[in-house]
């Protein structure tokens, strides 16, 4: 291989990359196929007919509704926490350089780092010493500890790009702290708080292995589908849900990333 | 009178919230003790906290006979961990964390590698989301699809019947440990769908160690004469390393603690994350349940260890 060949990839590693890429996409895409087929019983491909009546089916299934209200609500109220959490803890970690600040970076990404199950049980068996019964609050608060994270994520970034010196100047000029904060600490951060909530309600929106340990009777979505999963009542009517479930999800992600495209990294550090 | 100009050093603006921020800003310290109160708080305690109970569980014991929990310091639930059952289940969750690690890598490669070097502009913001996307899409959705495609009946057998390639799938359907009823109920159906969850944990990294390398340092390899084979072994591989031992950090760890894909794409027999939900809830036993979360944390302690000696850190 020469170097004056120009920036063409070779049609293996193109293939290979392709390949890669299809591997990604096509078990999502056929999601969107399944949530149509008129087969009700077993996973027949290809499909026997296209229908919509399960849409409608899905519709009118009371469980559904109050699986998804009960989603929404934890998500909602997870987010808010982590979203304070997160923007106090990346301005704090951004500006200043202090004994601890390592640890705190680590303690911030660890219920992230360590498995889910870990996470888990460790609330469940927290709740049980202390005697602590499962409701709403016991799920929002296993979210809300994982959420931190993804804001923590974004905020640090934009924090970094955003200059200090602004917030001098500012101060300079006469404006007290608060009046700083609110008319150019927030401006220059909000988008990226935005994001960071965003991502935060997908992540809690879609967690299921932490709300199974931290749940008592309550269904959240995630939870719903497994039950259908290990035990199928009706699986054209997971079909519909899954489908959009993916859609939920997946709308919040593209705009973050449109918020934050030009520098920011979305916070890939995982799940 | 005539307006004096305006002084050189402003006056306090006056009121609790004036005299909060003069203090704030005279005392950055206690700024930052402020800010810093209730995240650390929320964590220490609810995090840190469990993780302190979940380890004082594991030194508790079950008595046998009423199924009641012993609260007191004990190794024997450590010692039960050492069963020839459970030891089964830390060695066949640690191997399929590994393969499905080694496997990542493999795929991760070429997507991370074209992205980092080839890919311009459009195409780059077009592989970004590529990854991304199925990143953050629904985990059960995605689990789900691949039921849908290794079920007995469903897409995947439908593909290879019509390429004629049935015996294939028979052929390896039958094999001892690999094989079972369909590839949905097998341990290969379980290895494809961990690959599938987790490797765009694998890809980011990859990436981002890949960009660092200078297009030039590959050039100046194929001028002195390497073929495309050992510039890639020589060159690139020990240059992305950093990267894949970062990737494989998320996938070794998140493989050792999934309870949800070996339940619904697997056989019965368990992995780590299964065994720590059955023993808590079935079985009621939750100091064993504790010991076994303990070995999935040792093990990624050494490996986070590990890893940072390696530089993965400053790739991630």
């Amino acid at each position: 291989m020469r170097s004056d060949r120009g920036q063409s990839a070779p049609l293996s590693l193109k293939i290979a990359a392709a390949c890669g890429l299809l591997f990604l996409h096509l078990p999502i895409l056929l999601i969107f196929v399944y949530a149509f087929t008129t087969e009700e019983k077993s996973f027949v491909w290809p499909p026997p007919g296209l229908t919509t009546q399960w849409f409608a089916v899905t519709w009118n299934r009371p469980d559904v509704w109050e699986a998804l209200s009960l989603s929404v609500r934890v998500a909602a109220i997870s987010t808010a926490i982590a979203l304070v959490l997160g923007t106090l803890c990346a301005a704090a970690v951004s500006r200043t350089k202090f004994f601890g600040r390592e640890t705190i970076s680590l303690l911030v990404i660890l219920p992230i780092a360590l498995p889910g199950i870990i996470t888990g049980i460790a609330l469940r068996s927290a709740f049980s010493l202390a005697d602590i019964p499962f409701s709403f609050w016991t799920i929002v608060l296993g979210h809300a500890t994982f959420c931190v994270v993804v804001v923590y994520n974004n905020a640090v970034a934009r924090f970094r790009r955003t200059s200090g010196s602004m917030i001098e100047a500012s101060m300079d000029l006469g404006a007290d702290g608060f009046q700083t904060f609110r008319h150019v600490v927030l401006p220059n951060i909000a988008t990226a708080l935005l994001a960071g909530g965003m991502l935060a309600f997908a992540l809690s929106f879609d967690e299921v292995i932490v709300t199974t340990f931290t749940a008592g009777q309550q269904q959240t979505v995630p939870i719903w589908m497994l039950e259908e999963l290990i035990r199928p009542r009706q699986r054209p009517v997971t079909n519909v849900v899954a489908m959009v479930v993916v859609l939920v999800t997946l709308l919040p992600i593209l705009f973050a990333y449109y918020l934050t495209r030009d520098g920011d990294q979305i916070a890939g550090s995982g799940k | 009178m005539p307006r004096a100009t305006a002084p050189a050093i402003l006056p306090g603006s006056g009121g609790m919230r004036g005299a909060l921020s003069d203090l704030f800003w005279r005392r950055p310290q206690l700024l930052l003790l402020i800010m810093l109160l209730p995240p650390v708080l929320w964590l220490g305690i609810v995090y840190i906290g469990s993780l302190f109970a979940l380890l004082a569980q594991s030194f508790f014991s079950i008595d046998e006979f009423s199924g009641l929990i012993n609260r007191q310091f004990t190794l024997k639930t450590y010692g039960d961990l050492l069963q020839a059952a459970n030891l089964d289940i830390i060695l066949r969750t640690v191997t399929m964390a590994a393969l499905v690690t080694l496997a990542s890598a493999i795929v991760a490669f070429p997507i991370a590698y074209y992205a980092a070097r080839y890919a311009r502009g459009r195409w780059k913001a077009l592989f970004y989301l590529g990854v991304m996307l199925p990143l953050w899409s629904s985990y059960l959705v995605k689990i789900y699809a691949w039921k849908l495609i290794l079920a007995k009946e469903g897409i995947l057998t439908w593909l290879l019947a019509k390429l004629h390639l049935l015996w294939l799938l028979d052929a390896w359907l039958s094999l001892p440990v690999v094989g079972g009823n369909s590839l949905s109920v097998s341990f290969t159906g379980t290895f494809i769908v961990f690959v599938y969850v987790w490797l765009p944990f694998m890809i980011l990294p990859v990436q981002a160690a890949l960009e660092r390398v200078p297009g030039n340092l590959v050039e100046a390899s194929s001028d002195l004469g390497a073929s495309p084979g050992q510039t890639l072994r020589n060159v690139l591989f020990p240059l992305a390393l950093p990267g894949i031992v970062a990737g494989s950090i998320f996938t070794f760890s998140l493989t050792l603690g999934d309870y949800i894909i070996p339940q619904i794409i697997g056989t019965s027999r368990l992995f780590i994350g299964q065994a720590v939900y059955s023993q808590q809830g079935t079985a009621g036993n939750i100091p064993l349940a504790a010991t076994f979360t303990v070995v999935p944390i040792v093990i990624m302690g050494f490996y986070l260890w590990g890893a940072k000696r390696m530089g993965a850190f400053d790739a991630l």
